[in-house]
């Protein structure tokens, strides 16, 4: 097999386009996600049925099916319905189906804090949505920053499938360039670089966020 | 103060409080005593309705608290309470904690919440770690921040629930301390606690409960001394 080293500098331009595409499509994504799952996770703790059913059926039905499925079922599947572009679809396939991940990182960790902690805020007079907000949030969101980090970088990788619905990203761009050039392992070695690289920012940003809700000095 | 007339608490089918009759009047220090799954805790809960009753009332200064959300946060503006648990927030300082119900409930503006909360941690012994959070403070100094955090409300009665049961035992006498000054300038207190040496020597009346039935009360001196009831003889020849 030839592989030649040389030609990764030459077309990692190439690239640069592509890899700006996958980090919006993949940011908007977890942005949407994430605002979905806050939600979610909450109607998922209430008591109340008609609000926690919603909550647990969108989690079943996200985490059941493919996101490709789910890709391809937003963009062909609601075409006449929603009438998408390809980014968007993209998007909202992406914060759809993390949506679904993170509501259930989010309800974890906030499970996860001592009732203890809900009964002494309230015992000062607080409301319920307060103590939530003032007590219960703050220590929540620290525990679900790892599973989070882990969840984003998922979302990066699993931002390749929209090279299925037309969208020029990392992976599509390899394909595309490798189609005309035939150095295919050249190609998807290229992308696979952004890919690493982009975790790699990922992980030294969550080791940051980790660190600087560390310096409370809180068990 | 506190009136408890005709208590009953049902978890699920377990029938936990039956029948309790209780009354705390102003400074007066109530202690609580019996043995583990005896109601005790769960009677303290039910008085800032922590715990939800099915039947009989609880007065707060002669008022029944409505079952109302906003009334019944009011009312626990009025009336501190202390865990065995400490519960204190681990994400806030211990200046913090103190500050937070007065600030967060009462709009007590930030300035004026810091310099009563120091007060109040001056108070308890801790004005040298207000900076300090709670993860780094001993179980005792955790729980005199917890009765400072409850004291910071001025509520007009305070409720104990085991605050030294989850201590060393080097620990529960600096807490026991801070209560029985607090006892001392006629603070209104309503404590479920093991220590049998705080009740007789603190509390002004003794309750000695038994299966969710108040079985006998008086001034820890009777009570300690003269038990009227076997139940109470035996509870006390069991502990003491």
């Amino acid at each position: 097999m030839h592989y030649d080293v040389s030609v990764l500098a030459h077309y990692f331009p190439y690239f640069l386009p592509a890899a700006w595409m996958t980090l919006q499509v993949t940011v908007l994504g977890i942005a949407l996600g994430l605002a979905l799952g806050l939600g979610t996770a909450f109607l998922q703790l209430s008591p109340r049925l008609a609000l926690n059913g919603p909550a647990r059926l969108y989690i079943y039905v996200i985490r059941g099916t493919p996101l490709l499925l789910q890709l391809l079922f937003i963009y062909y599947g609601l075409r006449g319905v929603l009438g998408l572009a390809a980014v968007p679809s993209a998007v909202l396939a992406l914060g759809v189906h993390n949506g679904a991940y993170i509501a259930v990182i989010f309800a974890g960790a906030i499970r996860s804090i001592s009732g203890g902690q809900m009964e002494a805020a309230r015992s000062l007079g607080m409301t319920h949505a307060r103590a939530m907000r003032r007590i219960i949030l703050p220590q929540a969101l620290k525990r679900a920053v790892p599973p989070l980090g882990n969840q984003f970088i998922i979302a990066l990788k699993d931002s390749s499938l929209a090279s299925t619905i037309t969208i020029n990203e990392l992976l599509l761009k390899s394909q595309q360039l490798a189609s005309s050039n035939f150095m295919m392992m050249e190609m998807l070695t290229i992308a696979a670089l952004f890919y690493l690289l982009y975790t790699g920012l990922f992980t030294v940003l969550f080791r940051r966020v980790e660190r600087r809700l560390e310096a409370g000095g809180y068990a | 103060m506190i009136e408890i007339r005709g208590l009953h608490k049902y978890f699920g089918d377990n029938h936990v409080l039956r029948g309790v009759d209780m009354t705390v009047g102003q400074s007066e220090v109530v202690v609580v005593i019996g043995a583990s799954g005896s109601g005790k805790s769960t009677l303290l809960r039910c008085v800032n309705k922590l715990e939800r009753f099915r039947k009989g009332e609880v007065r707060i200064r002669g008022e029944v608290v409505p079952e109302d959300e906003r009334a019944i946060n009011r009312m626990r503006t009025h009336v501190g309470m202390v865990f065995q648990h400490f519960n204190l927030f681990p994400h806030m300082t211990v200046l913090g904690n103190v500050m937070e119900g007065p600030v967060q409930v009462k709009g007590v503006p930030r300035a004026q919440a810091r310099r009563t909360g120091l007060g109040y941690l001056e108070k308890v012994g801790l004005g040298d770690k207000v900076d300090a959070y709670p993860g780094m403070l001993s179980g005792g100094q955790k729980q005199r921040v917890a009765i400072a955090r409850a004291l910071a409300m001025e509520p007009d009665a305070m409720l104990f629930d085991e605050p030294t049961s989850a201590l060393d035992p080097e620990l529960v006498g600096e807490v026991l301390g801070v209560m029985r000054e607090l006892a001392a300038e006629g603070m209104t207190m309503m404590v479920v606690t093991h220590e049998m040496g705080f009740a007789r020597e603190v509390a002004d009346t003794v309750y000695f409960m038994d299966e969710g039935v108040v079985v006998e009360q008086g001034p820890p001196e009777r009570i300690f001394e003269t038990p009227e009831q076997p139940r109470t003889r035996e509870f006390l020849a069991q502990i003491l």
